[in-house]
C-alpha cells in the first residue's frame, strides 16, 4: 500500500465529507431554529442535482447548471416552507416526520413524472477535468479537489454569515428564544423562510456537485439524507461546528474503513473471507461510530445549548 | 358499548368477511390483499405499543419486520438444502418453531439497540433507531451468503401442523386470528399496570420517577415486546411472499410502518388494523388508476398530518384517542 493511494483515500473521504457537510449545515440550521426535523431535505439535493442536470444539458454550460440548481433548490425550499413546514413547527416530531416523508413520496413521484424513469448523466465542467499530480506520485482528480475547495468556502462563509452579519444574529437569537426576537419587531415568519432556504439551497449544490460523479436519478437523495443525519446526530443536532466535524469525520471513517478493514483482516483470516468480511463490516462502520459516541455522549459531540 | 368498540368490532368483522366471502366467490386476489392488510397491521400493532402507548417514535421498526423475515426465509433455506445452521442445528418449515426463533431473535437484537437508544430522546431517538436500521440493512445488502440485495426465495411455504398453508384462505386465517392474539395483548397491556406506567412515562417520566418506577426499564421492556411483535409479522411476511429481500428492513419500510398507525389513529386499538385496510386500498386502487400512485399517496398523507389528526379512527370514533 503506496503512499499515494492512502493520501488518494484521504482526499475522498474529506471529499465525501465536505458533500455531507453541505447536507447536514441545512439540515442542523434547520433544526436549531425552527425545531423541525426535516426528512424532505433530501429531495431538494435531488431537485438541485435535476435543475443543474437539466440546465446543463439544454445551455451546454455546467456553471449556468449549477446556478440554476441554487435558485430551483431555494424556490423548492421556499414554497415547501411557505405551503407545508410552517404548520408543522408547534407540532411534535412525529408529526414532522410523516409530513415530511409524505413529501418525499411527493417529490420522488413528481420528478418521476417530469423525468422519466431513467437517470440523467453530468458532464464535469471542461475547466475541471483532467487531474493533478499527488506526493507520492499518484494523480487525483481536479474536480474531486475543486469540490473539497467548495466545502471549505461554504463553511467559512457560513462561519462569517452566522457570526457576522446582521443576519446571523438573528438566526442567533431565533435559536435562543423565538418568542423574544419577534416581540422585538423581528419578522419571525420571513426569518424561517430564509434560512429554510438557505438550507435548500445548500442541499441543491451539493447535488448538483454529486450529479457530475453519480448518475443522477430518483432516490438518489436518501442515502445522502440519512448520511448527513447521522452527521448531524454526531455532532450535535443544532450545532454547526459539530456539522462540520461529524461530516468530515463520518467521510474519513466511511472511506478508510472500507478501504482499510478488509486490508487489515487479510492478516488475520484467507483473502477471500476478509474481502466478505470487511466489507459487510465496513457499511456497517459509520453507524457503530454513531452508536458508541451516543452511548456515551447522548446529544452529540458539540451538543447546541437549549 | 362505545363507539370505539363499535367502529373495533365492525373493522375485525369487515377484515375477516371480505376474504371469505372473496374466496367463496373464487377470487383468490382478494384473500391475498387481505391477508396483507391482516400482515401489516400485526407489524404496526407492534409498533403501537412502542409508538401509542409509550410516545417511543422507532423509526427502525423495520429491522424487526426484516430480522423475523429472514429468520423465516434463512431457516427454511436450511430445512430445504439440509444443510445445518450454526452449532449443527437443523432448519425447520415449521411455522411455529420460525415463529418462536424470529420472536426471540428480535427480542435479542431489540434489548442492546433499545438500551443504547433509549439513553436519547426525542429526535435523537429518531435518529439512532433509523442508523442502527440502516446497520442491519447494509450488513444484508453485503453479507451474500443469504442473497445478499437480491435476497431469498422460500421456495414452499412453511408449514403448520393440521392447516394447508399452500392455500390462500387458510393462511389468511393464521394471519387473522395471529393478528386477533395481538390485538388482544395490546389490549391487555394497556389496561395492566405496566401498561400505565408506560403511558404514564410518555406523559410525565419526571412524575413516573417520583412515584419510584424507573422509566427506562419499563420503556426497554415495552421497546422489546413491540420489536418481537414486528418481528412475527415479518415472519408471515416472508411466508405470504415466499420471499425475503433487504427492502424489508429498508428505512421506507419503517417510514409506512409509521404511516399506518398515523392512518389509522395512533394509540387506538385497532388503528393499526384501519391504517393497514386505508393503505392497502389506497396502493390497490389508485396502483389501478395511475402507475404514480405514491404521488397521491403523499398528498393524502399530509392531508391526514395536517387536517385529520386523530387518522380514521378518530373520525369514524369521535374524537383522537391519546390514551
Amino acid at each position: 500500500m503506496s503512499l499515494a493511494l492512502l493520501l488518494e483515500q484521504v482526499l475522498n473521504g474529506l471529499q465525501l465529507g465536505v458533500m455531507l457537510f453541505l447536507m447536514a449545515a441545512g439540515l442542523t440550521l434547520i433544526f436549531g431554529v425552527m425545531g423541525l426535523i426535516n426528512l424532505a431535505h433530501g429531495s431538494l439535493y435531488m431537485v438541485g442535482a435535476f435543475a443543474c442536470a437539466a440546465v446543463a444539458a439544454a445551455t451546454g454550460s455546467f456553471w449556468i447548471g449549477l446556478v440554476a440548481s441554487l435558485i430551483a433548490a431555494a424556490a423548492a425550499g421556499a414554497i415547501m416552507e411557505m405551503t407545508v413546514i410552517r404548520r408543522l413547527y408547534d407540532r411534535d416530531h412525529l408529526d414532522q416526520v410523516l409530513a415530511t416523508f409524505a413529501l418525499i413520496l411527493i417529490f420522488s413521484e413528481g420528478t418521476r413524472w417530469l423525468f422519466g424513469s431513467f437517470p440523467l448523466y453530468l458532464d464535469i465542467p471542461p475547466l475541471l477535468q483532467g487531474a493533478v499530480p499527488l506526493p507520492g506520485g499518484g494523480q487525483y482528480q481536479l474536480y474531486r479537489l475543486a469540490i473539497i475547495g467548495v466545502g471549505i468556502a461554504v463553511a467559512l462563509g457560513l462561519y462569517l454569515l452566522i457570526s457576522r452579519t446582521r443576519l446571523g444574529m438573528r438566526i442567533r437569537a431565533g435559536e435562543s428564544d423565538r418568542e423574544m426576537i419577534a416581540a422585538l419587531g423581528v419578522d419571525i415568519r420571513t426569518l424561517y423562510t430564509v434560512v429554510f432556504a438557505l438550507g435548500a439551497a445548500l442541499a441543491g449544490l451539493a447535488g448538483a456537485m454529486v450529479g457530475a460523479l453519480q448518475s443522477v436519478q430518483v432516490g438518489m437523495g436518501e442515502p445522502a439524507l440519512i448520511l448527513a443525519f447521522v452527521v448531524i446526530v454526531i455532532g450535535g443536532i443544532g450545532s454547526i461546528k459539530g456539522a462540520l466535524f461529524g461530516a468530515i469525520l463520518v467521510g474519513l471513517v466511511d472511506t478508510m474503513g472500507r478501504f482499510l478493514l478488509p486490508k487489515a483482516l487479510a492478516l488475520m483470516m484467507p483473502a477471500a473471507q476478509a474481502g466478505l468480511i470487511g466489507a459487510a463490516l465496513a457499511s456497517m462502520l459509520i453507524y457503530i461510530v454513531m452508536a458508541l459516541i451516543l452511548a456515551f455522549r447522548p446529544s452529540g459531540l458539540f451538543a447546541a445549548q437549549s | 358499548m362505545s363507539r370505539e368498540t363499535i367502529v373495533n368490532i365492525v373493522l375485525a368483522l369487515l377484515l375477516l368477511a371480505i376474504p371469505l366471502g372473496a374466496s367463496a366467490m373464487g377470487e383468490q386476489f382478494y384473500v391475498t390483499l387481505a391477508t396483507r392488510i391482516a400482515i401489516l397491521a400485526l407489524a404496526a400493532t407492534g409498533l403501537n405499543i412502542a409508538l401509542g402507548l409509550g410516545g417511543l417514535v422507532s423509526f427502525g421498526h423495520a429491522a424487526f419486520f426484516g430480522l423475523g423475515g429472514y429468520a423465516a426465509g434463512i431457516l427454511a433455506t436450511h430445512a430445504f438444502n439440509a444443510e445445518p445452521l450454526f452449532f449443527g442445528l437443523p432448519g425447520t418449515t415449521s411455522m411455529p418453531v420460525i415463529w418462536l426463533v424470529a420472536i426471540m431473535v428480535c427480542g435479542l437484537v431489540a434489548l442492546p439497540i433499545g438500551a443504547i437508544s433509549l439513553r436519547t430522546t426525542g429526535v435523537y431517538f429518531i435518529m439512532i433507531t433509523l442508523a442502527f436500521a440502516q446497520m442491519i440493512y447494509y450488513f444484508a445488502i453485503s453479507w451474500p451468503a443469504y442473497g445478499g440485495e437480491d435476497g431469498l426465495s422460500i421456495y414452499v411455504r412453511n408449514a403448520f401442523p393440521g392447516v394447508n398453508t399452500a392455500q390462500p384462505l387458510p393462511y389468511f386465517l393464521i394471519c387473522y386470528v395471529v393478528l386477533m392474539a395481538a390485538l388482544g395483548l395490546f389490549w391487555l397491556l394497556r389496561g395492566s399496570r405496566f401498561g400505565a406506567a408506560l403511558q404514564a412515562a410518555r406523559q410525565n417520566a419526571t412524575r413516573l420517577s417520583a412515584v419510584g418506577i424507573a422509566p427506562f426499564n419499563i420503556r426497554l421492556v415495552a421497546f422489546a415486546i413491540s420489536a418481537m411483535v414486528t418481528g412475527l409479522a415479518g415472519a408471515l411476511f416472508a411466508d405470504l411472499n415466499r420471499f425475503v429481500s433487504p427492502s424489508m428492513l429498508s428505512w421506507h419500510m419503517s417510514g409506512e410502518l409509521i404511516v399506518l398507525i398515523i392512518l389509522g389513529g395512533k394509540g387506538g386499538l385497532f388503528g393499526p388494523v384501519a391504517g393497514a385496510m386505508l393503505y392497502v386500498l389506497f396502493e390497490f386502487a389508485l396502483g389501478g388508476i395511475t402507475e404514480r400512485w405514491q404521488f397521491f399517496l403523499g398528498l393524502i398523507l399530509l392531508g391526514v398530518v395536517l387536517f385529520a389528526r386523530g387518522g380514521l379512527l378518530g373520525l369514524l370514533a369521535g374524537k383522537a384517542r391519546h390514551g
